[in-house]
């Protein structure tokens, strides 16, 4: 089922929550808002679910305006960021809630029900903890309930908010794999909140990044991550080297470095510009291959895993370069803390405006 | 197959600092000391007057009719008061810890002004309100309705000391649970009554049964409010306490003191049923696993 | 959006008829009642109400109530935080049998712990026997009252302080030794400081209780005029004689000493929480 927002905006006292947000998720996508912390993404799910009411805006569900039902006439599944599980009622009850709470003729019979939990606890792999209470089990086991209580009443879309958030770095890999998988199995129209560039990169079809309430960029992970619109999203999706500058007759200044302008800034007049430069955008060698490589010093390694970290005092800078290389090229070059080394820019994303990191 | 895994339910005990044993022995002394001259020496009291002319005189003294009487009109009043108190306590709690308003703050203290009020103002209040010499308390007892001085006022007078109790015990707890629950059925497609009556009450249900509990001791115990606005009418407007009062004041010490022992039960009875409570919230309570 | 469809301002359900039963039952049970004593009050005029608070009883009434319920209150408060200390960092047998009997005098109706120690201390009594050898009267004197207070206020001052020690972390004090502090340092620069705000929320509530009590003190007191009446007996008597307005306006006096006391620890609880935070 499709969603579409119209104009969404949302104030609270003192600040805009969201401001005239605008999206359309098409059926079965599954579409990850990503932002910082107090942007506006959850009240923005609340808001689909009918949880929150915008102050101004349009829901529409399938060519249907939702705006104004109660979230029980929605049929949207949500899943909570603490999970809510009912801590009274065991894992079967709990699944078996939505179903259980229907008007007489549209309940279906006992037998049904119960069919339908244990097939949906064998979904998420939760079939053996049938008769437990939701304080019996660990935060990774919770999630599959509360996400098997909520398919449960066939919703047309399931609404996450941080569903990872809570759980330790290694359920939250597996258990966001084991996510994907399941989309793709059962694909009903999905959007998930979260702060977590990774995770939004590695689960959706589709990234939404929203900043203090409004949508910087949409697309998909390969889009964003490559041509990231504006300073704020370049720098949210990942680690980067910022260098201040200004652009100047088709040039761009790193320090007393030189890179030529992209072609839409060539023709602009004089002015401030940050230029932007990934760590595993960076050529480290020892020898000059090229006249714009920049002399460094490397003052710090760090091993990480099969990238190795290196910080980089290059001449003309102010400050460090960090940079990452592949474990193998590390070995190969034979570096270490103090050498002299010859540092290529390899991909430079300048954008101009007054955006702070 | 995974096993459950409770790392939220191994709590690690560590040992604390503690004071050297002298510093100890000293201090539980102290308190030991307190005790016994504010606690069990008065409970010693009760028990040994109670007792002090025969196991006979005893029974006689609590089987007498205006005894009877009294536990009567004592059970009848906690029979009305708990359940009118805890009903309001539930919907005030429901009120206060479900929506946001303006004027929440200003809500809550009004709900605790009880507490501030002397007991003997609280009677004053309801004499001044429906008193035979007031026009509204006069216009009623011209339709027959007496309430000052009888039944009704004893039970008004209650219902305002205990006022408080229950919605005191829930808005805190219900404040800790949140709404998320609540609006996880309400996602689920449950109604408002479904969701109280499934979601809501059982999380409440220790909390609720404890504010229930504290409001019937108090209705039990009351004295001062209630000795203004009853007519210490033998046998018909006397409660436990006020009935105690009279035999004191009547120098009959073992008998007033073998009725005081039947509250000095009830109030350990309290004691004890809190206990209890308590060990069920432990075991009962919900940990997230982090919280915000 | 139509006129006339209104607005859902609540996701949850219930709102109106929640707040709606709340403000009714709150206005039937306390508002309306206890404005009765506004209304019994100002038809007096001001001359006649200063007459009737200042009246030389009255004020000694207030004197005995208020300087007892203070003594009694800073008792509780040196009584209660040993107690809560005793209980929270100590393990000894009986413990919890003590823990529990702290929340004794909230159950126990106050006319039995009236006659109790009335009793105790009488000349003939337990207590009262002894300390008559030495002089000493505690029954039909300010000191009874007192006595029969601090029973009252004991638990609010356990009962406040207890979880905050409980939540004490570790930590802190651990990091108090390492620095060289001694135990006795570490308590009064650390821990003392820490448990404060709720020692002065616990015995504010004693205090507060304590102006207002009735039942306890009436049988201990000996209600001797200019001597050992407290403030709510006056009202009692001014009642006793049907005089209404007389005894709101001495009710009037206690409510608005019971109130600004609330209101002050509401207030000193704000600052110290934005003081911390």
């Amino acid at each position: 089922m499709s969603i579409e927002l119209q104009n969404i905006t949302k104030k609270f006292t003192g600040y805009t929550a969201l401001d005239n947000i605008n999206l359309n998720v098409a059926s079965g996508e599954l579409v990850a808002l990503l932002g910082p912390s107090g942007c506006g993404k959850t009240t923005l799910l609340r808001i689909i679910a009918g949880l929150e009411l915008p102050d101004s805006g349009k829901i529409i569900l399938e060519n249907k305006d939702t705006t104004n039902l109660p979230p029980r006439k929605k049929n949207v599944g949500f899943v909570f960021q603490h999970y809510a599980l009912f801590r009274r009622l065991t894992v079967f009850e709990n699944v078996a809630f939505g179903l259980k709470v229907l008007p007489m003729r549209e309940r279906p019979s006992r037998s049904a029900i119960q069919e339908r939990v244990e097939h949906l606890l064998k979904l998420v792999q939760m079939d053996w903890a049938i008769k437990r209470y939701p304080s019996q089990l660990s935060g990774g086991q919770r999630q599959r309930v509360a996400l098997a209580r909520a398919l449960a009443v066939n919703p047309k879309v399931l609404l996450l908010d941080e569903p990872f958030s809570a759980l330790d770095a290694k359920v939250r890999q597996e258990l966001r794999r084991w996510l994907r998988k399941l989309h793709d199995e059962i694909h009903v129209t999905s959007i998930f909140v979260t702060h977590d560039q990774e995770e939004a990169l590695e689960l959706a079809d589709r990234i939404v990044v929203i900043n203090k309430g409004r949508i910087e960029q949409q697309g998909t992970p390969q889009e964003v991550y490559d041509h990231p619109v504006n300073a704020f999203v370049y720098n949210f999706l990942g680690n980067v080297n910022v260098f201040h500058g200004r652009i100047k007759n088709g040039k761009v200044s790193l320090g007393t470095h030189h890179v030529d302008a992209p072609d839409e800034l060539k023709n602009t007049e004089e002015r401030a510009s940050q230029a932007f430069v990934r760590p595993h955008e960076i050529g480290i060698s020892r020898i000059r291959s090229a006249e714009s490589d920049l002399a460094g010093t490397i003052q710090e390694v760090r091993i990480m895993g099969g990238q190795i970290g290196l910080n980089l005092a290059c001449e003309g800078f102010e400050h460090p370069i960090d940079a990452e290389i592949p474990r193998e090229l590390y070995l190969n070059l034979q570096l270490a803390k103090g050498e002299k080394v010859f540092v290529s820019l390899n991909r430079v994303r300048v954008f101009t405006g007054d955006y702070e990191i | 197959m995974q096993k459950p895994q409770t790392p939220e339910s191994a709590p690690i005990v560590k040992k604390r600092i503690s004071d050297p044993l002298p510093v100890q022995i000293v201090l539980i002394g102290v308190t030991l000391l307190f005790f016994t001259g504010f606690i069990f020496l008065p409970l010693g009291l009760v028990f040994a007057q109670a007792f002090s002319k025969g196991w006979e005189y005893y029974l006689e003294s609590i089987r007498e009719p205006y005894a009877l009487e009294a536990v009567k009109l004592t059970l009848t009043t906690v029979a009305i008061v708990v359940p009118l108190n805890a009903f309001f306590g539930v919907t005030a709690a429901w009120a206060i810890t479900k929506f946001n308003f303006k004027g929440k703050a200003t809500l809550k203290t009004l709900l605790d002004l009880p507490f501030a009020v002397s007991p003997v103002i609280a009677g004053l209040i309801f004499v001044l309100l429906v008193g035979s010499r007031t026009p509204f308390g006069s216009w009623l007892g011209e339709q027959g309705i007496k309430i000052i001085f009888s039944t009704p006022g004893i039970v008004i007078a209650t219902l305002f000391v205990t006022f408080p109790f229950v919605a005191r015990e829930l808005i805190p707890l219900m404040e800790a649970q949140g709404r998320d629950e609540e609006e996880a059925a309400l996602t689920l497609g449950a109604r408002g009554w479904q969701i109280f009556g499934k979601i809501t009450l059982p999380n409440i249900r220790w909390g609720l049964l404890y504010g229930m509990i504290l409001c019937s001791a108090r209705s039990i115990g009351e004295f001062g409010a209630v000795s203004v606005v009853s007519g210490h009418i033998r046998g018909q407007t006397n409660t436990i306490p006020l009935h105690v009062e009279i035999l004191y004041s009547e120098y009959n010490f073992a008998a007033s003191f073998a009725v005081a022992s039947i509250l000095v039960f009830l109030a350990l009875l309290t004691v004890g049923v809190k206990v209890t409570l308590e060990k069920q919230f432990q075991k009962n309570s919900f940990h997230h696993q982090e919280l915000p | 959006m139509t006129l006339f469809q209104k607005k859902r301002r609540n996701i949850l359900p219930g709102f109106g008829l929640s707040m709606g039963y709340t403000v009714f039952y709150l206005s039937a049970i306390v508002i309306v009642p206890l404005s009765m004593i506004f209304f019994n009050t100002i038809p007096m005029g001001w001359e006649p109400f200063i007459h009737a608070v200042t009246a030389p009883r009255v004020l000694a009434s207030y004197r005995l109530s208020f300087s007892t319920a203070l003594f009694a209150a800073l008792f509780d408060a040196i009584v209660g935080l040993l107690t809560a200390w005793v209980l929270v960092r100590y393990r000894f047998p009986g413990k919890q049998f003590l823990d529990a009997l702290v929340d004794l005098p909230f159950a126990l109706p106050t006319a039995v712990a009236g006659i109790c120690f009335a009793t105790l201390y009488s000349p003939v009594g337990w207590l009262g026997e002894t300390l008559a050898k030495w002089n000493i009267e505690i029954i039909n004197s300010p000191t009874g009252i007192v006595v029969a207070l601090i029973f009252i206020g004991f638990p609010f001052v356990v009962r406040t302080i207890q979880p905050v020690l409980e939540e004490v972390e570790q930590e802190i004090e651990e990091a108090a030794q390492c620095l060289g502090a001694t135990r006795w340092q570490t308590f009064r620069k650390i821990l003392l400081p820490h448990l404060f705000p709720a020692l002065l929320t616990g015995s504010t509530l004693a205090f507060a209780r304590g102006i207002g009590e009735y039942g306890s003190v009436i049988f201990i007191a000996g209600n001797l005029p200019m001597k050992t009446e407290i403030a709510p007996l006056m009202i009692m008597s001014k009642l006793d004689q049907f005089d209404y307005a007389g005894a709101s306006a001495v009710a009037l006096v206690l409510l608005l000493i019971s109130f600004s006391m609330l209101l002050l620890l509401n207030a000193v609880q704000e600052w110290q929480q934005k003081e911390y935070r």
